[in-house]
């Protein structure tokens, strides 16, 4: 039975990287400057009393060890802590976060996909060709724009022709469907765009060098040697080979892509979970920012479990 | 980047390397954009180490009149303090740049060391070391960087320290990998039976052979190390008191350059930063190319491909 020990590895790797994520999450915000309390609880000026009250309604007298049983306990029930900023529970700031966060990545990455992979395929194809200088050239020149930077041009390129900050428009009460529609639409267009040219260069090379490196191989030369159309080349030997490495890799690149909604996000005023995790810093909003991080941290680790799977189900070759 | 129209199989004419600077002259007829880069990169440097002598004005002193036009006597206007904008994009690159080299050091430094320990020593040192470089490509860098800029608050000394201690893991395979090959050659198994010391075989024959592909991913990681204090002063988690380009970029956006119009503030500062990550990869990419053509090949491999898209790019993606 191949892959039952493979699939068993990688599982247990996963489940190891989340719980160092857990206990670095921990230890790092103990190792925050300033007592916890004056930190924390935000009393500067506090008499011994209110501080050991304090300390004990967040359970600071236990010993560290303690804290992080209980810590761990906690999770495990889903308990992520209560925001400072608005009282609320992490775990349903997160969710609503999440909820907004999904379409617009999803969106942006799907523009990404197609438009990358086929100019990847043409640069590769037509290697040599001014069509492959200018594909490269303008895939790493989005590649190299500080994505923030980027969204702040596409504001400035369609300020007054598309809405550039938030999620819908506030003064529309009760809209009928299709004009709610319509201006979700609107708003979504920009972050998402900016998302998905900044994929798309990261793509465009990935998919390129792939594609590259398949054509190079012998069977190539051989299906040529045959005398078999460019097309069914292209199509069956060469572009189903090289979409092992780039399905992997698009996989791999879906974890951090939440992440990276930060920039994107901050600069939209979208209310996401880069948003978020914007708001918790400036806030010293340090729950918030835990529990954010907690997120970022297993979703990096799901997508990459789910790339190695992905890999394995597409290689055959590969037994380890 | 264009590539030299030709058929693959016409390339016979292997012209052998026998100097360093064979190499230089030979990536440069390969790969022109890999020059441009480097020239690039070099006027750049120019500009930001020379800025107390070239800066036309005084970066601490209202130069015009708040978010001025630009003018023959301000090529690229002034920003929300009446500041000339040449100026602050030259004390800017200066900044920006010794964040990125500084904490490439560092980062060199950790992988490096790991690197070497790895490949050099193997077995046990080589599992434990390489499970460790595991776990840290996995956990996503910028959160991190955020949590703990965030915690330890803001200064440039701890931008440097969060951004070498989670840039090094691409060092550390790359560096590993090619130790591990040096390691067998029949030199070094000489030094050893000639009764030569860990310390000495490592940096008088291993060393020197691993030096220029560190230099190569020491430029990929420049930019990247770049890119990530852009990204961490947009966030306000920069130095306050030291003004990078990720710091102008930030205060224009801050104090409503888009709504005022004052595009002159926003549009140079990030197009600066692209140009650099931009000469970078180009320089990097190439220099990495020279050397080792497999490489490339080697990356695609899922495992050691590492990507962070958006913010904090791969060292290794290209």
């Amino acid at each position: 039975m191949r892959g039952a020990d493979y699939v068993a590895k990688r599982l247990a790797f996963a489940v190891l990287t989340v719980f160092i994520a857990v206990t670095i999450n921990f230890a790092l915000f103990r190792l925050a400057p300033g007592s916890a309390v004056t930190n924390l609880a935000r009393v500067p000026h506090a008499t011994p009393e209110t501080r050991l009250a304090i300390k004990r309604q967040f359970g600071l007298d236990k010993s560290k060890l303690a804290q992080y049983g209980i810590y761990l306990k906690q999770l495990v029930h889903g308990n992520l802590g209560v925001s400072f900023a608005n009282s609320q529970p992490v775990r349903d700031n997160l969710r609503t976060a999440l909820i907004n966060t999904i379409p617009m990545v999803f969106l942006g990455t799907l523009f990404a996909i197609v438009l990358g992979t086929l100019t990847g395929i043409l640069a590769a194809w037509r290697r040599g060709t001014v069509a492959e200088g200018a594909t490269v050239t303008t895939a790493l020149g989005f590649y190299s724009m500080p994505t923030h930077w980027l969204g702040l041009m596409l504001v400035i390129l369609f300020a007054g022709v598309l809405p550039t900050g938030g999620m819908s428009n506030e003064f529309l009460i009760d809209p009928p469907f299709w004009t709610h529609v319509k201006d979700l639409a609107e708003h979504i267009a920009l972050p998402s765009l900016t998302l998905g040219l900044v994929l798309y260069g990261e793509y465009t090379l990935i998919v390129r060098s792939a594609m590259l490196e398949t054509l190079g191989e012998d069977y190539i030369l051989t299906a040529r040697a045959k005398g078999l159309q460019p097309w069914a080349i292209l199509r069956r030997h060469a572009l189903r080979n090289a979409m092992l490495p780039i399905t992997t890799l698009v996989a791999l690149s879906l974890g951090y892509i939440v992440a990276g909604a930060i920039l994107i996000e901050t600069v939209f005023s979208w209310p996401g979970i880069g948003r978020a995790v914007y708001d918790a810093v400036l806030q010293r909003d340090y729950p918030m920012l835990q529990g954010a991080f907690l997120l970022l941290t297993v979703s990096v680790v799901l997508f990459n479990l789910i790339a190695d799977l992905l890999y394995f189900k597409l290689d055959p070759r590969i037994t380890e | 980047m264009s590539v030299a129209l030709r058929e693959p199989g016409a390339v016979i004419e292997l012209e052998p390397i026998r100097t360093r600077r064979g190499v230089v002259w030979q990536t440069i007829r390969r790969r022109p954009s890999a020059a441009v880069g480097a020239v690039l990169l070099l006027l750049v440097l120019l500009a930001a180490l020379l800025a107390p002598v070239l800066a036309p004005y005084d970066l601490h002193k209202q130069a015009g009149p708040v978010f001025g036009h630009p003018s023959w006597s301000h090529p690229l206007g002034l920003d929300d303090g009446g500041i000339d904008m040449v100026t602050l994009l030259m004390w800017g690159a200066r900044i920006s740049l010794v964040v990125g080299f500084a904490a490439t050091f560092v980062s060199m430094v950790i992988g490096g060391a790991v690197g070497v320990a790895a490949g050099y020593f193997g077995g046990k040192v080589d599992t434990v070391l390489m499970r460790i470089t595991d776990y840290f490509l996995v956990i996503p860098d910028v959160p991190l960087m955020i949590v703990v800029a965030a915690i330890w608050g803001p200064s440039l000394f701890h931008i440097v320290i969060v951004i070498g201690i989670l840039l090094w893991t691409s060092t550390a395979r790359v560096i590993r990998a090619q130790v591990k090959s040096v390691r067998e050659r029949v030199y070094v198994k000489r030094a050893r039976a000639l009764g030569a010391g860990h310390a000495r075989i490592v940096f008088r024959h291993v060393l020197p052979q691993v030096a220029p592909l560190l230099i190569a991913n020491t430029v990929l990681t420049i930019a990247v190390a770049i890119f990530d204090e852009t990204a961490l002063s947009f966030l306000g988690l920069g130095d306050p008191s030291r003004i990078s380009l990720g710091k102008v970029i930030e205060n224009a956006f801050q104090r409503a350059a888009i709504s005022t119009g004052a595009w002159w503030a926003i549009i140079p500062p990030g197009a600066l930063v692209a140009l650099i990550i931009l000469s970078c990869s180009l320089v990097g990419g190439a220099i990495e190319d020279a050397l080792n053509p497999r490489l490339r090949v080697a990356h695609l491999s899922a495992r050691s491909f590492r990507l962070r898209p958006l913010v904090g790019r791969s060292s290794d993606s290209l």
